[in-house]
């Protein structure tokens, strides 16, 4: 390997690798990461029926009647239900980063991870339960 | 145990080539034999054209970064054994510029780091004849972790928007920022979030979490950036607030 | 070719060096001070340190008993006037660098806390957890960024000192990014290069340290002093050569021979015990157990492997849970590294090189000989470790004499004119030589690693534990003729980007001349002090060899060996004690 060099010597050329626009599909965790930031647009989708849901209430039972019908279509049963997966994916994985970012200390011990996470799950069940009970009590 | 196993490794010489190519070398397999003692071999009996940066050997310089398999990691750590039957692809770490064969350049870091007053500023220094700063050991554990970053750059090579973005500050110096920030002894935690709440500091990072997984040193900088999101939203917030309250 | 400038140049980017730029920069303020190092400074090889750093600061403790302890583990070859001095600036180093940042570990109150350490008979080293010098370096390298005055040549190699009309003018380097050849011209050069470990085959040392300071200065004309004392580490692995700590043997670790024997008990070192006893067995001082290992090497009961000889360091009968609680450092880095683990397997280990305590032939403010020319750390010889270094003072020495090196370094170059252009056109011979001698030379048949092996076997076999005249000399001739055979190396890397083949091949050079002048050093002193052991002459000799051995360059042949006595200030030369 004695070849002659062919250039001019103590001329950088560095070597600039593109980054392909199919990046998030090279390794699981960056696909799941692609998934977890999408679910915003399933968020905001509920968001979205929530304020339909509103507007209907306001303009009397008729309208309410008639967005109930609309809500039990094939349709829109599919892509709400789709929505509710990715919104539970969205929740499960918030509660499980959470901890990252609170770091709790109790006498000079840093709380670990999980009960952190735990305490965010709890108080998910029991406003969603309390939530449940009233709707559902009358 | 098989006798020996290939190793993919890049090859780039700027002098001759346009681009990087992989080059298989066949290399001897011992149970107690990591990546970089396979390049160690080429360099010395196969091809000793072969540039690779190392030193310690022991985890602790982090000169030995590349991607192995395609995720990075240091050489020094890497057993041969946790890759078999091979071949084993040894390319240099992602998202830098490669300068020849297995060696990135780094500079975009070096300034990145001084960028962040990675030092201990305060307003007064104590004179040396009055001795240390107290600190007990729960304020240095609030910091330790942060503080043993080797600079090995997996963090960056891990991390997506670095790769997309490369005028990202990136996490390995944010968390050094952080490891000043909290450190009892500092007074410049103004100072560096006003330098981290521009475009490329912290609101950069979607929170991908790779970083975390590839660190070495189990420095957790995602936990670190997260942690100064908070400190920062929680600072604007006061700073809208009680503006008159803010120094 | 373009000319690059400065007023101070420091080479080396480790603890010393960083310390003496900060001093450069504090001292002088409108000083041009450059670091120029072949490895990013992080990557330094103080990094790897993990005992602690001695300085004296808590009540009970005294100067005189630091200096005594280090005097006399240096077994009276140190320079007592340059211990008093770093004794006595030690407490006022550490703390600044505590002010600085770096993250010692504290006491409940929040005081600086220290532990015991080996030769030391008061507790007086501070530490950061198990990885002090990795926090001093990493502390000290962000502290050198506040100063913008501080130039950085990252990655550049120094081949050569630029000398002319008696002093030290600058350096030639190879910017290994391009592969271009730049004179750099300086009033003063501070050599922190550290040590050469790398010049025998099992150390704990890193690839880098290679005694490139050492070999520049030497070439320069400056003396090496001293550079028979080799210290050992007696457990390291022997493949990577990662020390394993003491405090292996001390939580009950047993060292055991070939037929599963604790061999110690037949040197003199006591009974064994199922408990570990201070000083006694594996918990003996160091060199008598580095000796005891070489006395079973030689009586055939030590293992040998792909890698050499070795015995193993049992910590099975310890528990996987003490284990974890008390060694995991241990446990993770023959795991991580080399794929052992010590709650099931046996860790083989042998003695490994640790430390030079020889080096460029300073005084006690970091001056060689030959004016403009610096040096400090393990690189330079002051020398306050004498003939063998106690544990946790090289960390401090770093500290103390990087800042005197610096400060003095700075004082001389302002007094002093720009350097002369005539040392361009030795500028423009270095470059000649490194394109004529390596990247277009053909025809060589000699490869790289095969002389560095050869090397590297030729020191262990005459300057390793134990010494002898005749074998030395032997290796004296074989060190000639590797120098001769180098000149016909063959290089297959022939490029400019980043040629790390041309940087191992200076290196190896760098790695002969201070082989050389450790062997011949070592065959001249006839006499047994500190870890420099000649089987015949097993005495210390302290009528004739109360004294520094200095080794300069002859132009054709061995090192010429001279001598220069010991100062002695307030502690004549007593009887060795290991103090614990």
């Amino acid at each position: 390997m004695s070849a002659e060099a062919h250039y001019t010597p103590y001329h950088p050329k560095w070597y600039r690798r593109r980054v392909s626009v199919w990046w998030w599909l090279q390794k699981g965790s960056y696909t799941t990461f692609v998934l977890r930031e999408l679910t915003s647009v399933f968020v905001a989708f509920f968001a979205l029926v929530f304020l339909w849901q509103l507007r209907a209430l306001v303009q009397g039972p008729e309208a309410y009647a008639h967005f109930l019908v609309r809500l039990k279509t094939p349709l829109f049963l599919t892509v709400n239900s789709v929505a509710l997966l990715f919104v539970l994916f969205h929740a499960i994985t918030w509660f499980n980063l959470a901890p990252k970012a609170m770091v709790v200390r109790l006498r000079g011990r840093r709380v670990p991870d999980w009960i952190i996470a735990g305490l965010n799950y709890l108080a998910w069940l029991f406003l969603s339960g309390a939530v449940a009970w009233i709707l559902l009590r009358g | 145990m098989p006798p020996t196993v290939t190793l993919a490794v890049t090859r780039y010489r700027p002098e001759q080539e346009s681009e990087p190519a992989l080059q298989n070398y066949e290399v001897p397999f011992r149970k107690d034999w990591v990546v970089l003692d396979a390049l160690n071999y080429i360099k010395d009996r196969r091809d000793g054209s072969l540039s690779f940066r190392w030193s310690c050997r022991m985890g602790v310089c982090g000169s030995c970064g590349m991607m192995v398999n395609g995720s990075p990691k240091l050489t020094c750590a890497a057993f041969l054994s946790d890759y078999l039957p091979g071949p084993i692809r040894v390319e240099p770490l992602q998202y830098f510029p490669i300068v020849r064969d297995l060696v990135v350049d780094i500079t975009d870091f070096m300034r990145k780091l001084k960028q962040v007053k990675p030092w201990i500023l305060r307003k007064e220094e104590k004179p040396l004849a009055e001795g240390e700063y107290l600190q007990t050991p729960d304020q240095l554990d609030t910091y330790k972790q942060f503080s043993m970053c080797i600079n090995c750059l997996l963090c960056y090579s891990a991390c997506p928007v670095y790769g997309l973005e490369p005028s990202f500050i990136g996490p390995a110096a944010i968390a050094l920022a952080q490891r000043y920030n909290l450190d009892s002894r500092d007074e410049a935690a103004p100072e560096r979030l006003e330098i981290l709440s521009e475009h490329d500091g912290i609101w950069q990072c979607t929170f991908v979490g790779e970083c975390t997984k590839v660190c070495p040193k189990n420095v957790d900088p995602a936990g670190a950036i997260q942690q100064y999101k908070l400190t920062g939203a929680a600072h604007w917030f006061k700073s809208l607030l009680l503006p008159w309250g803010m120094k | 070719m373009e000319v690059f400038s400065c007023d101070v140049l420091v080479v080396g980017g480790g603890g010393a060096g960083l310390r003496a730029a900060i001093a450069v920069a504090e001292t002088i303020p409108e000083i041009r001070v450059a670091v120029i190092s072949k490895v990013y400074p992080m990557r330094s090889h103080t990094v790897s340190a993990e005992g602690g750093a001695a300085a004296v600061i808590k009540a009970g403790d005294r100067l005189d008993e630091h200096a005594y302890d280090t005097i006399s583990g240096g077994d009276w070859l140190c320079d007592q006037d340059a211990v008093e001095a770093f004794v006595k600036e030690a407490p006022a180093e550490m703390v600044q660098l505590e002010h600085w940042g770096c993250p010692w570990s504290r006491e409940p109150d929040g005081r600086i806390a220290v532990r015991p350490f080996g030769g030391m008979k008061v507790e007086r080293t501070w530490f950061a957890a198990d990885k002090t010098g990795f926090h001093m370096l990493h502390t000290l390298f962000q502290t050198t960024l506040k100063y913008d005055v501080i130039q950085w040549y990252d990655e550049w190699f120094v081949t050569k000192l630029l000398v002319d009309e008696g002093r030290c003018q600058g350096v030639v380097a190879i910017e290994l990014a391009t592969g271009r050849v730049q004179a750099i011209t300086a009033k003063a050069v501070i050599l922190c290069t550290g040590g050469c470990g790398k010049v025998f085959p099992f150390t704990t040392n890193a690839n880098i340290k290679n005694g490139d300071g050492m070999a520049l200065a030497y070439r320069a004309g400056a003396p090496l002093k001293d550079m028979e004392f080799v210290q050992y580490h007696p457990t390291g692995l022997p493949f990577t050569g990662i020390l394993i700590t003491e405090a292996a043997r001390a939580e009950g670790g047993w060292l055991l021979n070939k037929d599963g024997y604790r061999y110690l008990q037949d040197y003199d070192l006591g009974r064994p015990e199922p408990r570990p006893v201070l000083r006694s067995m594996e918990l003996g001082p160091r060199d008598r157990l580095s000796q005891a290992f070489v006395n079973e090497q030689e009586k055939g009961r030590t293992l040998e492997g792909p890698y050499g000889h070795f015995v193993h360091l049992d910590l099975r009968h310890l528990g996987e849970q003490l284990i974890d609680k008390r060694l995991p450092f241990v446990r993770e880095l023959c795991v991580k590294y080399e794929n052992i683990d010590p709650v099931k397997e046996m860790i083989p280990v042998r003695p490994v090189v640790h430390y030079m305590m020889g080096g460029v032939h300073t005084d006690i403010h970091g001056a060689t000989p030959l004016p403009g020319l610096y040096a400090a750390g393990e690189a330079a010889c002051v020398s306050i470790n004498g003939a063998n270094r106690l544990g946790s003072n090289s960390l401090t020495e770093i500290l103390v004499f990087g800042a005197r090196a610096g400060k003095s370094a700075a004082a001389f170059a302002s007094g002093q004119r720009e350097p002369s252009p005539f040392v361009l056109a030795q500028a423009r011979d270095e470059h000649r030589r490194l394109e004529e001698k390596f990247l277009r030379k053909t025809g060589g048949r000699e490869k790289i690693a095969t002389l560095r092996a050869e090397m590297q076997k030729t020191m262990e076999d005459s300057a390793g534990i134990y010494r002898t005249g005749a074998v030395l000399q032997q290796a004296a001739q074989n060190l000639r003729t590797l120098q001769e055979r180098f000149y016909d190396v063959s290089l297959d890397d022939r490029s400019y980007t980043f040629n790390t083949e041309l940087t191992a091949a200076l290196e190896l050079s760098y790695m002969l001349d201070v082989a050389e002048a450790i062997v011949q050093s070592a065959l001249q002193r006839r006499e047994s002090r500190g870890s420099h052991q000649r089987t015949d002459h097993p005495k210390r000799d302290d009528t004739q060899f109360p004294q520094h051995s200095l080794a300069y360059r002859a132009e054709d042949g061995p090192p010429r060996i001279e001598y220069l006595p010991v100062t002695i200030t307030r502690w004549p030369p007593g009887q060795r004690v290991y103090g614990k």
